[in-house]
């Protein structure tokens, strides 16, 4: 049952879309976001689901597991259109009783469906693409800059790094102690709310003791091979620019000026 | 209480990248009453199968009988499969919660329903069972006791709910040699005096040796042997291959045998080859 999330979860595959420099990824993620909110144009959501198809072939991941990363969010998908296609004044072009579907409704609604499911897949293709090791070098390279002004980069992207680690053995973990307790006779699944958040007690308890259990043997063994922080700490993989990420980053860039560009002609 | 298993198999994350065959055709009996030893290499399928006796997992395709109910069918009440089969994890003391060892140890006996009266008679059993006293240590917590006490709070909490069958995964992994034959002898006295099915995974052949009359050997998710001790211990070769062995006092009996003493070939425990020596060793006086 919890092996079933995706989301944040890496696909290990040797492709172009893989190879990239994390750093470039990270950043490039985060103009897509941007230029997704930008984009207001039939034109240009079509430009964007050809650019986000030839990623996702690129990248080999298949299209199905991509997409069951959107099941978690399929409520809020709903709500959103339902939201939109009833509310927005305009036009009217159908009713069911008091409600009023409008032209502008349904367009703003679809629009703005897509743009949730771009932003969940467009996100979860860089999670896809990139170990979490990667992910953290990236997002520690990227905040060196601010190190000036107090941000702990080093600490912080140890601390995600650790964080993810731990993800899969806390699933496990709750996994197997939900099954224990389950062989006692356990019920997670039946019952009112009350009852529900009561029958979490015999998973919730072990698996925060064996939380600090864990944490408390990490920092003993990271202690004992002298880790002290980022100072002055080399690393085995230094993270280099290549041909592919130039190339890469002039595509985005000049996808993004196309973006804006549909956008000032309207 | 007989359990069958006929074709039996399972798939991790199946239509992923992560798809893993961890069991595959499986097929064996085990009769009521038996003691049965299940061994095997890390990742050979021996947690896997265990957890589908008892309805935690679902069977890929295949079909699992506990006394002719088929339990992968889809209505079935698994809450009545459970009360029958009885499972202790590894590392079960992971798994204690409660404030108390006695609220602990009733976690399962609660869960079936019972009387206030029951539950008590149970947990003092149980306790009992595993060698703890009841007065002593009901109303202590769990977390301030040590790792073997905990280990057998844990086991009683299963043996509380008075399983017909029995399933231990490595219950003395970890333990000192002191705790781990008192865990052995206590299981086994479950077996005999309580007439409880007892399937016992181990990674100590010796221990094996010693106490069941059956054993399963799995190999990459399929059942490579099958059969008694006596049986299966003399496949030493194919034991090995698979990474396992046999007890070392099996061992030494071969080697006996190759500097050409005549011992018999089928010695499993220390016991057994003392009785064999001393025998040799008469017979050659008189001789």
């Amino acid at each position: 049952m919890l092996r079933d999330i995706t989301i944040g979860q890496y696909y290990p595959e040797n492709s172009i879309i893989h190879r990239l420099d994390p750093r470039f990824k990270i950043l490039a993620t985060f103009v897509y976001i941007i230029s997704l909110f930008i984009i207001d144009k039939l034109f240009a959501y079509t430009l964007v689901t050809v650019f986000l198809g030839i990623l996702i072939i690129l990248s080999k991941v298949p299209l199905a597991y991509i997409l069951r990363g959107l099941k978690p969010i399929f409520i809020i998908i709903i709500i959103t259109f339902g939201i939109n296609i009833f509310m927005t004044k305009g036009v009217v072009i159908y009713n069911i009783g008091p409600l009023e579907i409008t032209k502008e409704g349904l367009t703003t609604a679809v629009f703005m469906v897509l743009r949730l499911i771009y932003l969940i897949v467009g996100t979860s293709l860089l999670t896809l693409t990139t170990s979490p090791i990667q992910l953290t070098d990236g997002i520690e390279k990227l905040l060196n800059p601010f190190k000036r002004i107090g941000v702990p980069a080093h600490e912080l992207a140890m601390m995600m790094t650790i964080a993810l680690r731990f993800i899969p053995t806390l699933l496990e973990e709750t996994d197997k102690i939900m099954k224990a307790q389950m062989a006692r006779g356990a019920d997670f699944e039946s019952g009112n709310i009350v009852k529900r958040a009561k029958s979490l007690i015999p998973l919730l308890v072990p698996l925060f003791i064996g939380a600090f259990r864990r944490a408390d043997d990490l920092a003993m063994a990271m202690e004992a091979r002298c880790y002290r922080g980022g100072e002055n700490r080399t690393r085995m993989k230094e993270l280099r620019l290549h041909k592919r990420d130039y190339i890469a980053s002039v595509i985005v860039i000049a996808f993004v000026v196309l973006l804006i560009f549909t956008r000032i002609q309207g | 209480m007989s359990i069958i298993i006929k074709d039996l198999v399972h798939v991790y994350n199946p239509d992923s990248p992560f798809e893993t065959v961890a069991l595959s055709n499986i097929n064996f009996k085990i009769e009521k009453g038996e003691f049965v030893g299940l061994i095997g290499h890390t990742g050979s399928g021996k947690s896997t199968l265990i957890q589908h006796l008892n309805g935690l997992l679902k069977a890929t395709s295949g079909k699992i009988y506990i006394n002719d109910l088929d339990i992968s069918q889809k209505d079935v009440k698994l809450s009545e499969v459970r009360k029958k089969v009885g499972l202790v994890f590894q590392y079960p003391e992971y798994q204690l919660f409660e404030e108390t060892v006695f609220k602990d140890v009733a976690f399962g006996p609660f869960n079936l329903g019972l009387e206030q009266k029951e539950i008590e008679s149970r947990v003092k059993e149980a306790l009992e069972i595993v060698g703890l006293n009841f007065e002593e240590i009901k109303d202590r917590s769990p977390f301030e006791l040590s790792g073997g006490q905990r280990r057998r709070i844990a086991i009683a909490g299963v043996i509380a709910m008075k399983p017909e069958v029995l399933i231990l995964d490595e219950p003395t992994a970890g333990l000192d040699p002191e705790g781990r034959d008192e865990i052995l002898a206590q299981i086994k006295e479950l077996h005999s005096k309580y007439k409880m099915t007892v399937i016992l995974v181990s990674h100590s052949m010796e221990d094996i040796a010693r106490l069941v009359n059956k054993i399963i050997v799995m190999d990459k998710g399929k059942v490579a042997l099958i059969g008694t001790p006596r049986e299966v211990f003399k496949k030493a070769d194919i034991l090995e291959k698979i990474g396992l062995g046999v007890p070392q006092i099996t061992y030494l009996v071969r080697k006996l045998r190759e500097k050409g003493i005549a011992i018999r070939e089928d010695v499993l425990t220390v016991d057994e080859a003392k009785e064999e020596i001393i025998k040799l060793i008469r017979g050659k006086k008189h001789a």
